[in-house]
């Protein structure tokens, strides 16, 4: 027990991944959209916008603009693909299909079942993000080894949106209430020194920017992409990890009141 | 296999088990009979270590819910009230799905939901998706499902609700079964009838409390007369005809629509309705039952 809350057993939880991966091997091609959606947008704005945009600065080097947007891509894909499997298709297995209901009678606990969706996310967005990054090697953008360190990174920032956006989804009373995600994310995605360097913001601003937690995801990809790696960066993966577990204790007391009254 | 002692289970302010004692033996068919909002569901969460008693102790197998939950859960089948099938899987994936949550090898699980897709007759549809079957085969894949553990201990919550008269005796004969092969059931129903085919034992629940205890036989035995004659006047005048008879019959009760009365000939009991002067517009003389238990002990009908 910690916090009141019973803690989950991996070897339980991995049936939930099991149960998953069953649906997807049926229908794979909607797992290649997580690889599509990061290289449409590196094709498009890092190639494509890229040539108008010339050399971008960032910790002190001259980057391509396709460069520097290309791990950033990485981190946000990671995002949006936890965020899209734990608040839509999470919001359809709690409250309209009641699958866990079914899941509950078995030894699985809330707890289990919430470590399994959150595992399941991971191991997706740590999949896509091998992908991806295969891609980027291949169009030169890996430039130093500490690169294949975006693949955890990317896995991080997986977890931590993971577990915050099932979180959310246990407070959710109807699909309407699902558009408030969209309304935190795409700003998110946008504003969170994807697209451009921080130094493009005035001084508050650009702190609130530093704050939100895809910037940290941003900061540890692109680092890690071209080898400006130090021990500052251990803070921003502390930020998710923090993220994650606090965002993990209150999805496990929702779901015990939701599915265990 | 199961026991409790002042078993209460409360939802904020209102109480939806009050306190009640029973316990089921190994082997037995037990039911808890009672009329929606009995407490019924709330009791069968319990006990299947699915949500947490207020109060009481509850013991199943031997083992305390609240502490052994997995372990209890691990060797119990449960037919929930609505079928939560797995939408987005197959009929077989159902069964392969569910099995690997109780941690049963894949071949283990792969041997049994052949086996009971055919106890079920689903056979022929294991590659269906959910959503193409009827609410029998729904019933039967939940039923199927509950078993891929090989529990000794099968919780079911009103099996045969909103099924036609077929699709239920389908499910009646599969629960016969499976008490020949030994394992313990419990069901909840709303319908006397199932009551009587299916249960050895069972509990009267009413209001959250047990206000009847014993066999179908016993509880008829105890609580009603052998016979009972049931009255249609065409216009009104049950009120009239109840005073006429009362005090020449065992006991007399007017319902919404009729007036039965309770003795041990219902043909002597017609006799004297008719001797009276009455022209029912239809009578009936059927044997006691556990709809006229349920009347005697509550004073309201079991199906409103």
């Amino acid at each position: 027990m910690v916090l009141g809350l019973a803690l989950p057993s991996p070897r339980r939880a991995r049936h939930v991944l099991g149960r998953n991966l069953v649906i997807y091997r049926r229908a794979w091609p909607l797992l290649a959209t997580g690889v599509l959606e990061p290289l449409f947008y590196l094709l498009s704005i890092g190639l494509g916008l890229g040539h108008l945009v010339g050399r971008v600065d960032f910790a002190g080097h001259e980057l391509a603009y396709k460069q520097f947007v290309a791990p950033a891509l990485l981190a946000a894909a990671a995002m949006n693909g936890a965020i899209l499997d734990t608040t839509y298709n999470l919001y359809y297995k709690l409250k309209i299909a009641k699958t866990y209901e079914g899941v509950l009678a078995t030894p699985l606990s809330t707890a289990d079942v919430a470590l399994g969706e959150i595992g399941w996310a991971v191991a997706r967005g740590a999949a896509y993000s091998a992908t991806f990054l295969g891609v980027m090697a291949a169009l030169g953008l890996v430039p130093s080894p500490w690169g294949l360190c975006c693949v955890p990174a990317a896995a991080l920032v997986a977890y931590a949106f993971a577990a915050t956006g099932m979180a959310a989804t246990s407070y959710m009373r109807s699909w309407q209430d699902l558009d408030i995600v969209a309304l935190a994310l795409v700003p998110m995605f946008l504003f969170s020194a994807t697209f451009y360097p921080l130094t493009a913001y005035v001084g508050w601003l650009a702190v609130v920017v530093q704050c939100t937690p895809l910037y940290q995801g941003v900061l540890l990809a692109r680092s890690l992409d071209i080898g400006t790696v130090g021990w500052s960066l251990a803070l921003n993966a502390a930020y998710l990890v923090v993220m994650g577990l606090a965002a993990m204790v209150i999805t496990g007391r929702r779901l015990e009141r939701l599915l265990a009254a | 296999m199961v026991s409790a002692r002042g078993l209460t289970k409360r939802f904020g302010s209102s109480e939806a088990v009050a306190g009640i004692d029973f316990s089921i033996r190994r082997g037995e068919v037990f039911g808890f009979l009672g009329p929606n909002g009995a407490g019924k569901t709330s009791t069968m969460r319990m006990i299947a270590c699915m949500s947490p008693a207020s109060e009481g102790t509850l013991r199943v197998r031997g083992l305390d819910p609240s502490r052994d939950g997995p372990t209890i859960r691990a060797g119990l089948g449960v037919v929930p009230q609505q079928d939560t099938l797995d939408m987005e899987l197959t009929v077989l994936d159902n069964l392969l799905v569910y099995g690997r949550y109780f941690d049963l090898s894949r071949r283990v699980v792969r041997e049994r939901a052949e086996r009971l897709l055919d106890f079920a007759q689903l056979s022929e549809r294991a590659g269906s998706r959910v959503d193409d079957l009827s609410g029998g085969m729904r019933r039967r894949l939940t039923i199927a499902r509950a078993l891929i553990s090989s529990p000794e201990l099968v919780i079911l919550d009103e099996p045969t609700t909103g099924l036609d008269p077929q699709a239920r005796h389908l499910v009646w004969e599969r629960l016969y079964r499976l008490r020949q092969e030994g394992v313990t059931l419990i069901v909840t129903t709303h319908y006397m009838d199932e009551a009587e085919q299916l249960c050895d034992r069972l509990v009267v629940m009413d209001k959250g409390t047990i206000v009847g205890e014993g066999s179908p036989r016993e509880l008829v035995d105890k609580h009603v007369s052998r016979e009972v004659l049931e009255v249609r006047l065409g216009e009104g005048g049950h009120e009239r005809l109840a005073g006429d008879v009362r005090g020449r019959v065992e006991r007399v009760e007017v319902l919404a629509d009729r007036v039965c009365c309770y003795g041990d000939n219902g043909d002597e009991m017609l006799a004297l309705v008719h001797g009276l002067g009455y022209q029912p517009e239809n009578t009936l003389v059927r044997r006691g039952s556990l709809e006229d238990v349920f009347l005697r002990l509550t004073g309201r009908s079991l199906v409103e």
